[in-house]
């Protein structure tokens, strides 16, 4: 039983790894009160999502998916998820700005950046 | 010549614009609204054009940069996305001439510049959206027009605003990773990233575990950006908070394109023969739609904000637009797009209402505004055809779309379904009451003060909105009333034929 499982595992590892980074990252977010936090778990969350995509585009013993001179064959890796991933880091990359640019905004508001607190101080001022 | 690559430009010219308004913002402040007002113009314009083109000759596909779809990416307009090209630009129009005088008061005026650059992309992201045949093309827009929205909920500055567009922020990106596990799915069970050869490639993979995640995670990843039901926790702040104008954008135009992102991914690139005999969803998304009828009008119910009180009743409204997609037969799913130009333009003309009010009396909150309709005569009156039409009251378009979506749960036999419908609308009644009641039955606090009532009242009378922010509410809400007469020329022309699209796939 363990065995099969691992067999599973090892078979798929890369999404498997992919998997539990997302957890992680989603974990991060749910559970962590500090909004500096929050926004790693998000990177993490997002960051899964790369890797996810990068894995399934490679391929065993391939190379870069260079132009070659006629004649010569090559086993490429797919390029496709790796450009494709590219426009989601800079989106990726973007979305950390806004979020760290909100938290200091709240910051100098409130003067915290732990949830619950922020809620308090929320609820208080309404 | 031009006119072929009008799709194109639809995208092209607003970010230009965007750019446009940021230099010209740098030479002089004033230059900012009339660009983008052109703009936005033009792309109305555009989109009609199109779809009387797409009326006249079917679904027009444009390649971008003329690479065909495997290698490119496509733009496909066709009936059902021309006509949430026309309504989303509709309202942006709107939204444009309203923010003039709204910028001016909420916006601090160093940041007037940057504010109608967003704007811009916002809109240009949900164009963008609409119009695209590729699903990954359909991410990256997504992606665009929420970090421009994340930005705009927090740009009046307000502290809890910060805190709004955080937690929009947060959730939003979540959906998108979603999204973005989606369309991966689908691209590693199809290889294959182009919507209509997705719709073919499909089939031979619907019992694919990878197939059923994929539509999991963009059904999910799409009703959060949608705001439905379970999942709108973000949506009261976000609303609520934002300055006027941007409500009133993100209110109907950003939750319309992700509705229509919705119904894209699951009936033409999934296809009804998926979501009703491979993985049938729909029983589900009707429950779910019923619960966020009423759960969202119960919760409107309670609220003392009226911005708030609209938030809740838009997790309603997006309920029935739901609902028709649970019913997922003709009739119903005509009533369902009709639902969106309804509900875009009744809750446009509100949430502007509401702006104008917090224009005038700096607050929203409905204890504080009595008697506002011996102020603001033609914002309440307003507010009162389009709450008609919230309510459903014949002759007005919310009374026409949801007897539409009655008809097709008749029709499917779900009668207790119907009777939900039913009840939203007189829950519906409740809340819009709510503020006619203090708005033309309550009495001003300072009224009673003898003498100085008079030359108050008088004083009163000339404080209605400036005329920029009023010609759009009166014109939504007189679209109101027309296009629930206009109703059977609509159903004929744009909205039969892109169910039709819908129902028969690709």
């Amino acid at each position: 039983m363990i065995e099969a499982f691992f067999e599973l595992f090892l078979a798929r590892y890369n999404y498997w790894m992919a998997i539990i980074l997302m957890l992680i990252g989603l974990y991060a977010l749910i559970a962590k009160h500090n909004l500096v936090k929050k926004i790693i778990g998000l990177n993490i969350f997002q960051t899964a999502i790369f890797l996810f995509y990068i894995s399934f585009g490679d391929v065993e013993g391939g190379t870069a998916p260079i132009y070659l001179p006629e004649g010569i064959d090559a086993l490429y890796v797919n390029p496709l998820p790796h450009v494709l991933i590219l426009t989601a880091i800079v989106v990726g990359v973007s979305t950390t700005a806004v979020a760290l640019a909100l938290i200091t905004r709240i910051y100098e508001e409130y003067g915290v950046i732990d949830e619950d607190e922020l809620k308090e101080l929320v609820r208080g001022r309404r | 010549m031009m006119l072929v690559h009008l799709p194109v430009f639809l995208v092209t010219i607003p970010i230009v614009a965007s750019l446009l308004i940021l230099a010209a913002g740098w030479h002089d402040r004033r230059f900012c609204h009339p660009i983008a007002l052109a703009t936005v113009l033009f792309q109305f314009g555009a989109a009609v054009v199109l779809l009387f083109g797409v009326m006249r000759g079917g679904p027009i596909h444009y390649h971008v940069g003329g690479w065909a779809p495997p290698l490119g990416i496509e733009l496909v307009i066709d009936s059902f996305n021309g006509f949430i090209l026309i309504v989303i630009l509709l309202l942006s129009a709107a939204a444009v001439v309203y923010a003039k005088r709204s910028v001016e008061k909420e916006i601090p005026a160093d940041k007037t510049v940057s504010f109608y650059v967003l704007f811009q992309l916002l809109i240009t992201g949900l164009v963008g959206m609409t119009i695209t045949g590729d699903i990954f093309n359909l991410y990256v827009f997504l992606e665009i027009s929420s970090i421009s929205a994340y930005t705009l909920i927090s740009a009046a500055r307000r502290p809890h605003s910060y805190v709004a567009s955080f937690n929009y922020l947060v959730l939003g990106s979540i959906a998108a990773g979603f999204i973005l596990l989606g369309i991966g799915n689908l691209y590693v069970a199809t290889g294959s990233l182009n919507m209509r050869e997705l719709a073919v490639m499909l089939p031979a993979s619907y019992e694919l575990a990878t197939v059923h995640s994929a539509f999991l995670f963009l059904m999910i990843g799409f009703s959060i950006k949608a705001a439905v039901f379970p999942l709108h926790l973000w949506l009261p702040d976000a609303y609520a908070e934002s300055p006027s104008v941007v409500t009133v954008l993100i209110s109907t135009v950003m939750a319309k394109v992700s509705v229509y992102a919705l119904f894209r991914i699951l009936f033409t690139v999934f296809t009804t023969a998926y979501i009703l005999d491979s993985f049938p969803v729909t029983g589900i998304v009707l429950f779910i739609a019923a619960v966020a009828i009423i759960a969202g009008a119960v919760l409107a119910i309670g609220q003392d904000d009226l911005k708030r009180l609209l938030a809740y009743s838009s997790v309603s409204q997006i309920g029935y637009i739901m609902f028709a997609l649970g019913v997922a037969n003709q009739i119903a799913l005509e009533g369902g797009l009709l639902h969106i130009l309804g509900h875009a333009v009744m809750k446009g003309c509100l949430f502007m209402v509401a702006g104008l009010i917090i224009y005038r009396m700096g607050t929203s909150r409905l204890s504080e505004l009595k008697g506002v309709a011996k102020t603001m005569p033609v914002s309440c009156a307003a507010f009162a055809l389009a709450g008609a039409s919230m309510i459903g009251i014949p002759p007005t378009i919310g009374f026409m779309s949801k007897y539409y979506l009655v008809l097709g749960a008749f029709e499917a036999g779900h009668y207790l379904y119907a009777a939900v419908l039913l009840v939203g609308s007189l829950l519906a009644a409740v809340y819009i009451w709510k503020f006619i009641e203090v708005a033309y039955f309550g009495h001003p606090h300072g009224e009673e003060h003898g003498h100085a009532a008079g030359g108050g009242r008088n004083d009163r009378g000339k404080r209605e909105a400036p005329l920029s922010m009023l010609a759009p509410v009166v014109t939504l809400a007189l679209l109101c009333l027309i296009l629930g007469m206009g109703v059977e020329v609509l159903m004929e022309n744009v909205i039969g034929p892109a169910v039709t699209l819908l129902l028969g796939g690709a």
